[in-house]
């Protein structure tokens, strides 16, 4: 089967460098799916969960705020943030869910748009982190 | 003639002052190694980063309220130093260019406000009364999410027309020896041109969402990147700063101990020849 190439980058360095079957990403407009030679293409990426497959076999990972670029048959996702599922701390990333939630009724009780806003995000990467870290077959 | 042990003293002074900046200056050759191999790995997403949005602002959607260019009345000055000293005139650098910066500003007629990142902006500007915001503490160990917080923070009195320009002032980590204080201009956005010498043709592309909403979605981001590539910049220059500087420390060191060393052994030999001198002069008494 023909591939595409994969490349995920963070601030932090590249986080996949691959020749994979197909991306799944979560663009900001809905998912959308990459095979092998797709037209030039640039999308923006919400906090969400990104899977490739490769060899039968499906990999997760979580990705936030970013955008993926698709030309000459490489697509590259420049994000914030990228963790394989199977890497996620599920209990770290539930405390999180836990946390990012107070934050975000103390927020709307007190009509703080800036924290309201923060806290979103802040709750956003942290489900993402748990739906990646469940799709990976953890928790 | 200053006293035998009196110089002995000093001499253990001295050598136990070069032990520590020694020390430092092997320290900071660690931290210099991490800094840079964060700025390695930085420097792809950079890369990319800038690629793709030269590609966008030559299109349509370079009318972005984050693009707006106004009449400047107010400028937001963003300072990044580093949290500590002890690394030669790195931070003196910096902080010399941002006075000039807002003296340049203010005889234009226009109002300065200071955003300081490290410790060494905020004690620099304390008493100015022009700092708006402070960072402390932070260069030792930032991420992305602290960069996020200074550049939204701008953009927000950006987009309320509260401030009509942000600058950056940091240093820029040429080499080992050499960082340079830099100035850029954060806000507003200006649209990157792309050079002539590249092959004229764009590729076409399909957006999704729409070019202009992609670049709403970006700008923000290109603020973080562009903060974020300011602190780790100025957090390696801090170390190189500082190995050179406690390195020249170090050999100041070993030159003061070898005079010392003189004085001390010249001190000893002038004690031994009076004392000699004493006991000759009572051998004569007593023979005579």
């Amino acid at each position: 089967m023909a591939q595409i190439h994969l490349e995920v980058v963070t601030p932090a360095g590249q986080v996949v460098s691959d020749d994979v079957d197909i991306v799944t990403a979560p663009g900001t407009s809905g998912e959308f799916g990459v095979l092998a030679h797709h037209a030039n293409f640039l999308s923006t990426i919400k906090t969400g969960v990104l899977s490739f497959k490769k060899d039968r076999q499906i990999k997760y990972m979580m990705v936030s705020k970013g955008f993926a670029e698709v030309s000459d048959n490489t697509i590259t996702f420049l994000v914030e943030s990228a963790e394989y599922g199977y890497d996620i701390d599920v209990d770290r990333a539930i405390r999180a869910r836990e946390r990012a939630e107070r934050r975000l009724t103390q927020a709307l009780a007190h009509d703080e748009a800036m924290n309201r806003t923060l806290a979103e995000a802040a709750l956003q990467r942290a489900v993402a982190r748990l739906a990646a870290a469940q799709c990976s077959g953890k928790a | 003639m200053s006293g035998l042990k009196e110089v002995k003293n000093k001499i253990e002074g001295v050598s136990k002052t070069s032990q520590i900046t020694k020390a430092m200056n092997m320290v900071a050759s660690a931290k210099l190694r991490g800094a840079q191999m964060r700025m390695e790995s930085f420097r792809p997403y950079a890369e990319k980063f800038a690629k793709a949005m030269t590609k966008l602002s030559a299109g349509p959607s370079s009318d972005q309220p984050l693009m707006a260019v106004r009449e400047v009345k107010t400028v937001d000055l963003i300072v990044v130093t580093s949290d500590r000293g002890l690394c030669g005139s790195f931070n003196t650098n910096i902080v010399n260019k941002a006075k000039k910066l807002i003296e340049q500003h203010e005889q234009a007629g226009r109002t300065v406000t200071l955003i300081t990142v490290g410790n060494k902006a905020t004690q620099a500007f304390k008493r100015s009364g022009k700092i708006r915001q402070s960072y402390k503490d932070i260069m030792g160990s930032f991420q992305m999410f602290n960069a996020r917080e200074i550049a939204e923070d701008t953009a927000t009195l950006f987009l309320e027309q509260k401030i009509d320009r942000t600058e950056l002032v940091y240093a820029k980590f040429k080499s080992l020896s050499t960082q340079i204080p830099v100035q850029e201009t954060l806000l507003p956005v200006s649209p990157v041109v792309e050079e002539a010498g590249e092959n004229g043709v764009t590729a076409e592309y399909i957006y999704e969402p729409s070019p202009a909403e992609i670049m709403e979605n970006l700008l923000p981001l290109h603020l973080n990147v562009q903060v974020l590539h300011a602190m780790i910049e100025v957090s390696a220059g801090e170390q190189a700063a500082r190995m050179t500087a406690m390195d020249n420390a170090t050999t100041a060191c070993g030159d003061i101990i070898k005079d010392l060393k003189q004085l001390y052994n010249k001190a000893r030999q002038a004690a031994i020849t009076g004392d000699l001198m004493d006991i000759v002069g009572g051998a004569e008494a007593l023979k005579g």
